[in-house]
């Protein structure tokens, strides 16, 4: 038997750890969906794209500004501190992955905006010559528009990967001490951005081929989790206690039912019924895929603060 | 230049909590709040029972990755002993430190930014103790320059069985209880 009394009880800190709430499962969901739909976009017009009418690279960009300014108010929120929010830019510590977040996505913006004015529709242009004079000067040249779509591409995977990163990178929290988090939540992203782009898609060639996009990025998720929790469960007795927070501990229901199964089994099966012509498209699945998305960002993050090296403590948490 | 560690005998330590209160007072820690608290850590089946008290802190660790993590660099390692510190208008309360401690350490302070043990630091520059340290009635912590090797506390390392915190965690921690 081993029993620990501690006379801490630090606010947020005991009797568990719990120092993040909502708001950073949130600003990771949207960061990796914006991430997604960034790629997605910036693909869309690389393959030449841009001037077709009902192509969804035009409408990605303004929606993914809005989601991004979202989800960072809600990281916002989260800080205790806020009047300093700027320090963030006045250094840069290339150890510390939320410096690197905090200046991508200081590029991510710019990027976002020339790719919207990229797609603005022609009756909006007119009305403001500004928008008008960017617009034409950003499609006169080719290599400009390829770079505008590199540049979406590039910033949504840095965007994507770093929001996984962010939490690998915090040692104390074992369920996180995975650099494959950084690939789940970019994959993760990209199909939470498939799916919701096959939701608003007007273009019926583009839904499919959205639909069958995101079976194959659902497929690569169930592989990279399995490469996690293999890494895990070979790894410290602090990995294994972590790692059956998921499998058979209190997130067990959460992980299993809402991720695993709502968010990523069942969608997968009716999609790929779907692209089979064998049932009809149905936004249940693409529906399914973003909420699973999200709940795979609040079990990581919840469970991973239940997670602890200081063993003894874990088994008392129990 | 000094590296300051502190030794904790566990063998002394009653569990008394005098240095909780002599820190919260030399510091105003908040109401609620705790840079030094104690553990009681009981061992083995009834009745054959193993208590060992120990009072614990901000491990100043030698590869800290509170420091490594901050986005600002309001947390930093003092040039004066190597001791983790933060400087409260450079945190913008994200609690990345927070959450990279595996001791869990830290805390924010009601004021917003990340607040912990600073080894006393002000009364350190004073040639003083900390006051966790001084206060002790069983004299059971002891403080000094772990790269001198006539400190009392390199001495005690050197002769006393000793252990660090979840070594495991690869932190390389500066605070060491003698057993």
């Amino acid at each position: 038997m081993q029993e620990i009394t501690s006379t801490r009880n630090n606010h947020l800190i005991d009797p568990v750890f719990n120092a993040w709430g909502w708001e950073i499962p949130v600003y990771l969901f949207l960061g990796g969906m914006v991430a997604g739909m960034m790629i997605i976009s910036g693909y869309f017009i690389y393959k030449g794209r841009s001037g077709e009418k009902n192509c969804s690279c035009h409408y990605l960009p303004i929606i993914s500004l809005i989601l991004l300014t979202l989800g960072m108010f809600a990281l916002f929120l989260d800080l205790e501190h806020k009047k300093y929010f700027w320090r963030l830019y006045m250094t840069f510590k290339i150890a510390s992955p939320m410096s690197w977040g905090s200046w991508i996505l200081l590029f991510v913006y710019p990027a976002l905006f020339l790719n919207f004015i990229l797609g603005l529709p022609e009756k909006i242009r007119m009305k403001y010559s500004f928008l008008n004079n960017v617009y034409e000067k950003l499609s006169f040249s080719k290599s400009f528009v390829k770079l505008i779509s590199f540049s979406n591409i590039t910033l949504g995977v840095a965007l994507g990967i770093y929001t996984g990163i962010l939490l690998s990178a915090l040692a104390a929290r074992p369920l996180w001490n995975s650099p494959i988090l950084g690939i789940l939540f970019l994959v993760s992203g990209l199909s939470s951005a498939a799916a919701f782009v096959h939701l608003i898609a007007r273009d019926i060639n583009e839904r499919e081929l959205l639909a069958r996009a995101d079976n194959n990025f659902l497929s690569i998720e169930i592989i990279i989790f399995i490469l996690y929790f293999i890494g895990m469960l070979s790894s410290t007795r602090a990995h294994i206690n972590a790692a059956d927070i998921l499998l058979t501990g209190s997130y067990a229901a959460v992980f299993w039912v809402f991720v695993m199964g709502m968010g990523i089994i069942i969608p997968l099966i009716i999609q790929s019924l779907a692209v089979r012509h064998k049932i009809q498209h149905n936004p249940a699945a693409p529906i399914m895929v973003i909420f699973g998305g999200f709940f795979l960002r609040y079990v990581i993050v919840f469970a991973g603060q239940f997670s602890s090296y200081d063993v003894a403590a874990l088994l008392n948490k129990f | 230049m000094p590296r300051f560690g502190m030794v904790i005998d566990t063998k002394k330590c009653v569990g008394c909590m005098d240095c909780v209160v002599a820190c919260k007072t030399e510091n105003n820690v908040p109401e609620g709040y705790n840079r030094d608290w104690i553990v009681q850590a009981v061992n083995g089946t009834f009745p054959n029972l193993n208590l060992e008290i120990r009072s614990e802190r901000c491990n100043h660790c030698e590869n800290p990755p509170c420091v490594t993590t901050c986005p600002t660099g309001a947390s930093h390692i003092n040039k004066l002993g190597g001791v983790v510190l933060v400087e409260h208008d450079w945190c913008i309360g994200c609690k990345a430190c927070l959450a990279s401690c595996p001791y869990d350490a830290r805390f924010i302070h009601p004021e917003g930014y990340a607040d912990k043990c600073t080894f006393c630091i002000h009364r350190v520059e004073k040639g003083m103790q900390p006051a966790c340290v001084s206060v002790c009635p069983t004299h059971c912590m002891y403080f000094g320059d772990l790269d001198d090797p006539q400190s009392e506390v390199s001495k005690l390392l050197n002769t006393r069985k000793n252990y660090t915190l979840l070594p495991d965690a690869g932190t390389k921690p500066k605070i060491f209880y003698l057993t």
